[in-house]
Parts: structure tokens; sequence; C-alpha cells
């Protein structure tokens, strides 16, 4: 069981909300993950200074976070086979995909792309199946 | 300034990920899991981060015609809705409900030190840099250099 949050998880969705609505105002960027790791990722371009500071901004955050007394619930239900098998799948889906939840989900959405609308549809109800499949059929 | 600024965008998503919940696997696998120990606050992560972003860019779009520290926008051209869309998001989607990290969520991830972050993580570059090698035909031209 995880304890239901919703006040806290809808002020973390604003602040990823807001974090994307500050990335396209000041540099008319997506603030999708996917694309913002495909910048620090061969082939090179030029994007990956600011790729590598946005990157590093929100792995900092939840540290400073903590050290300040937040309290972070985290905890992997899944094993390394699965981590493995799941990450290559993720990796393939979301660079084929072009987004994951937040460049599809969130930026895309918010600008009504109806190709980010296919795509929430899509992974949403394939995660729904995955997890079904896993935890009451396998 | 630009990094400065990009740095501080990405404390602020960091942040966001972490208190949401989205930083947790056992909470995303959760959120999936109708029949078992559903938890439905991703749904709330979701509302609130659109509750900003759709004013935020409207605003933004009706005002401006370039960014702030950008001479112009750099927003995806793509529209067609094809195979390659929805076959990669829905193998996306099944990586996450195996695995409960999505790219996202795992970034900021490392800052708990988890060594199973670390696994997703590699797994995920490996992945990504398979497909965009398939993407820009690496394997081809090494196959001929």
């Amino acid at each position: 069981m995880t304890e239901f949050t919703p006040l806290l998880s809808l002020l973390g969705g604003a602040l990823i909300g807001l974090s994307a609505v500050l990335l396209m105002a000041f540099h008319g960027r997506i603030a999708g993950m996917t694309g913002i790791m495909a910048g620090v990722l061969p082939p090179w371009s030029a994007n990956w200074r600011w790729s590598t500071a946005f990157l590093l901004g929100s792995i900092v955050a939840p540290l400073v976070y903590r050290l300040a007394g937040g309290v972070i619930a985290f905890s992997v239900p899944v094993a390394a086979p699965g981590l493995i098998v799941g990450g290559i799948a993720v990796g393939i889906g979301v660079t084929l995909g072009a987004g994951c939840p937040s460049g599809h989900g969130i930026c895309g959405l918010a600008r009504f792309s109806p190709r980010s609308l296919v795509a929430v549809i899509t992974f949403m109800i394939a995660a729904f199946v995955t997890v079904y499949v896993i935890r009451h059929i396998l | 300034m630009k990094l400065f600024s990009a740095l501080l965008f990405g404390a602020i998503f960091g942040l966001g990920i972490a208190v949401s919940g989205m930083i947790n696997p056992a909470k995303v696998l959760n959120f999936f899991d109708l029949a078992g120990t559903w938890d439905p606050s991703l749904a709330f992560v979701m509302a609130g981060g659109l509750a900003v972003a759709i004013p935020g860019y409207l605003a933004i779009f009706r005002n401006r015609r370039a960014p702030i520290l950008e001479s112009q926008f750099s927003l995806p051209q793509a529209t067609s809705i094809d195979a390659r869309l929805i076959g990669g998001a829905a193998l996306f989607g099944v990586g996450w409900g195996i695995a409960g990290f999505c790219p996202g969520g795992a970034i900021p991830a490392l800052s708990l030190f988890n060594l199973d972050t670390v696994i997703f993580l590699l797994s995920m570059v490996a992945g990504m840099l398979l497909a965009r090698g398939w993407n820009t035909n690496w394997f081809r031209r090494a196959a001929e250099a």
C-alpha cells in the first residue's frame, strides 16, 4: 500500500507545471525529460549545456529538500530483471514515441497537441494493462 | 544566465516530482493497479500540472513572439499520428508498468542514492541509444565504415 496524497500530489504537479511554463517562457523549450535526456546523449547538439543544468537541478532539489528535513517516500517493488527489461522498453519507447509523461502528458496536452493526446492515452492504457497482467494474471 | 535559469527550472521540476510521489515506483505502480492496491494520487499530479501549464502556455503564446532568453520557440514540429508514435508510446507504457519508473521520475530519484534507480537508468539509456541508432542509421553507417 502507498498512502493516498491528493494535496501533496496536486502541489507537486503544480510545481512540475510551473517548471514547464518557466522553461517555455524563458527558453522556449518543452520540459519533457525524454528530450532533455536526449540532449545529453550522442549525437550531441548545442542543447547539452542547458540540458545538463536542468538535469542537475532536478537531482539537487530533492537532495536539498531531504537535507532540510523533508521526507520522500520511495520504494522499488521490482527486482533487477524487471528494472532492466522495463528500462530498455522505456528507453526505446520514449525515443520512438518522442516523449514521456512530462513531455506529452504535461507540455503536450497543455499546448493541445493531438499527437500528445494519442501518446498519453496509449501509454496509460498500456501501463494499466501491464500492471494488471503482472499482478493479477501471471 | 541561461544555465542558471535551466538549473533553477530543473530544481522546480525535481522538487515537484519528489513532492508529488512521481519519484516513487511503488506509488506509480499502485496508481495502475486498479484491481488491487489502487492509489489515485497520480491523477492529481496531472491535474495540478495541467492547471498551471495550460493557462501558463496560453499566456505565453498569446503575448510573446519569442521566449525571454532565446530568439525563438523550439516546439516539436511533428504532427503525424503514426505507427511509430503509437508503438513507441505503447512500449513505453509496458516498460513503465513493469519498472514503475519513467524518465522524469528516475532522474530526480538519483538524489536518493538507490542502486535500483541506477540499474533502471542505465537500461533506459541503453534503450534510448539503441532507438536513436535506428533513427539515425548509425548501425548502417558503422557497417559501411
